[in-house]
């Protein structure tokens, strides 16, 4: 990398198949350092594929992925050091406190004991849930479980947060809360953001979207640029012919 | 994250956090406890009390005199609990991978094999824990090996622990879904137990069938048990070491290249 930060993320050229099903074909995207990106599709439009390749659940053999300049091939170790991630199922550990969560994801990340309190307890601050630290993740409800899932994925001070429909399951008011506190992590902190979803209310106009459909990129710019003037949903539409409410049903 | 943190030193801070949650869920989860302990227990207050009058152990090695059946039995036992342990520990981790919480610790940034094996070390402690409770139970009960045993058999228990650990890990990643998995124990758990020197020294299997009796040979859990029984009694019983340290390696390579996301199984899973 010739440049002095490279891109949070940077995917080119990746496909991915199984068996004969095609799931990613040819897909290529950059997220910026600092940017929030949008990853546009409908369920099946190989979003979570993608993901699942990012972060090194499956491997890809074609193509390149790079984490903040580090190949997630040959160098996975740094990659995934660079990587926060919130999956699209809960993987906090109901049983456990949050502080308890955070502790183990720190270890995971070789951040000693105290120090990982420090640094959870600030990354908790940053999404307005310090004082239910002590609290058990089975008693919160579904958007302070995602929230908390944000903080612990910002533990280690990645340089790229992915989220895969992180909203999934919330009222109107903790998504809003979600969203928000994710876009300020990007402007204020600098990290990279990768936000897979399909639902158009979350995204700005200023943002960068990359329409995913079929495992293929069918569209990217931004927000506004995508839409033409008219609704994003609109230009979905006709961009993929495929009816956004009927999918997300 | 900084990337110093990828040497050596993190990935003792990695392992003590993995430990750490281990002992953790096992000290929120008491039933886990007292079953694990009740289990061996009732085999040996009701199971060994009976057999105890229809079953005479002549003298088998390690022991240099007749000795009761309890006494015969307690080392099975043993190697029982880690056994249940073992596939105990990967059906959590069938668990952990439909909840996601297994991902949690696949995007460590730490090797696999590394992060594989920290999780079974922490499931082998736990299975510690519980043969150690065991055996204080057990020696009320005038099953009293040398002092020197408790101490002695420890090594053998981490090893034994490995092997029924490794197996089940190799097992998690072949199974898709929890619901396999009742179909695993029972096909794993029971003829691994009943078909081993476990309850009966193998002699007797011989002379009642040499088919049961190859198999009971075949068997790496017999090893298991013959390792823990020997060390009890301050011996080391070479063979059943060589077995049951060849037999780790195999199971645990095999689950690590199981999850490894390059040639493993865990990638044909996406398949539908």
């Amino acid at each position: 990398m010739s440049d002095a930060s490279p891109p949070a993320l940077s995917i080119a050229g990746v496909s991915h198949a199984f068996g004969s099903v095609k799931a990613l074909d040819d897909v290529s995207l950059d997220v910026a350092p600092g940017r929030f990106v949008a990853l546009l599709g409908v369920n099946g439009a190989g979003k979570s594929t993608l993901f699942s390749l990012i972060t090194r659940l499956y491997d890809n053999v074609s193509g390149r992925i790079e984490v903040s300049g580090h190949d997630v091939r040959r160098a996975a170790g740094p990659a995934l050091a660079q990587m926060g991630v919130v999956f699209q199922s809960r993987s906090l550990d109901m049983n456990l406190t949050i502080r308890q969560n955070l502790r183990y994801h720190g270890a995971l990340h070789g951040i000693g004991r105290r120090e990982a309190r420090g640094r959870g307890d600030a990354a908790l601050e940053r999404v307005n849930l310090l004082d239910r630290a002590e609290a058990k993740v089975a008693t919160l409800s579904g958007g302070q479980v995602r929230r908390a899932e944000i903080a612990r994925a910002l533990l280690h001070e990645p340089k790229l947060l992915l989220l895969d429909e992180a909203t999934v399951g919330l009222d109107v008011q903790s998504r809003r809360d979600v969203v928000s506190a994710v876009r300020s992590l990007a402007t204020g902190q600098g990290v990279g953001v990768l936000w897979a979803t399909h639902l158009f209310d979350e995204i700005e106009p200023e943002d960068a979207v990359v329409v995913l459909h079929k495992g293929r990129v069918l569209a990217k710019g931004a927000a506004a640029d995508i839409a033409g003037g008219g609704r994003l949903s609109d230009a979905f539409v006709s961009l993929t012919g495929t009816s956004p409410v009927e999918e997300v049903a | 994250m900084s990337l110093d943190r990828l040497n050596w030193g993190g990935r003792l801070v990695c392992f003590g956090g993995i430990v750490w949650r281990e002992a953790l869920r096992f000290a929120k989860q008491r039933e886990r406890f007292l079953a694990a302990l009740v289990r061996p227990l009732v085999w040996l207050f009701i199971f060994a009390a009976g057999f105890r009058s229809v079953l005479g152990v002549s003298i088998v090695e390690p022991y240099e005199t007749y000795v009761l059946y309890e006494v015969y039995v307690a080392p099975g036992l043993c190697a029982m609990i880690q056994l249940f342990n073992g596939m105990q520990s990967s059906l959590s981790m069938v668990y952990d991978r439909e909840t996601g919480a297994m991902r949690t610790l696949l995007v460590s940034p730490y090797p696999r094999w590394f992060l594989l094996t920290s999780k079974l070390m922490a499931g082998v402690a736990v299975s510690i824990a519980q043969v150690y409770a065991f055996l204080l139970i057990a020696w009320f009960w005038e099953i009293q090996p040398p002092l020197l045993g408790y101490l002695a058999v420890l090594p053998a228990l981490i090893v034994s622990g490995m092997m029924l650990g490794a197996m089940g890990l190799f097992l998690s990643s072949a199974i898709r879904q929890l619901e396999n998995f009742a179909g695993v124990m029972n096909f794993v758990i029971f003829p691994m137990f009943f078909a081993s020197s476990a309850l009966y020294p193998l002699w007797r299997m011989e002379e009642s069938s040499l088919l049961l009796y190859e198999i009971c040979r075949l068997n790496p859990f017999t090893y298991s048990v013959e390792l823990i029984r020997y060390a009890l009694y301050l011996q080391v019983n070479w063979t059943a070491l060589a077995v049951v340290v060849g037999v780790t390696i195999l199971f645990l390579c095999a689950a690590i290249y199981a999850y490894d996301p390059s040639k493993g199984l865990i990638g044909r899973k996406g398949k539908r």
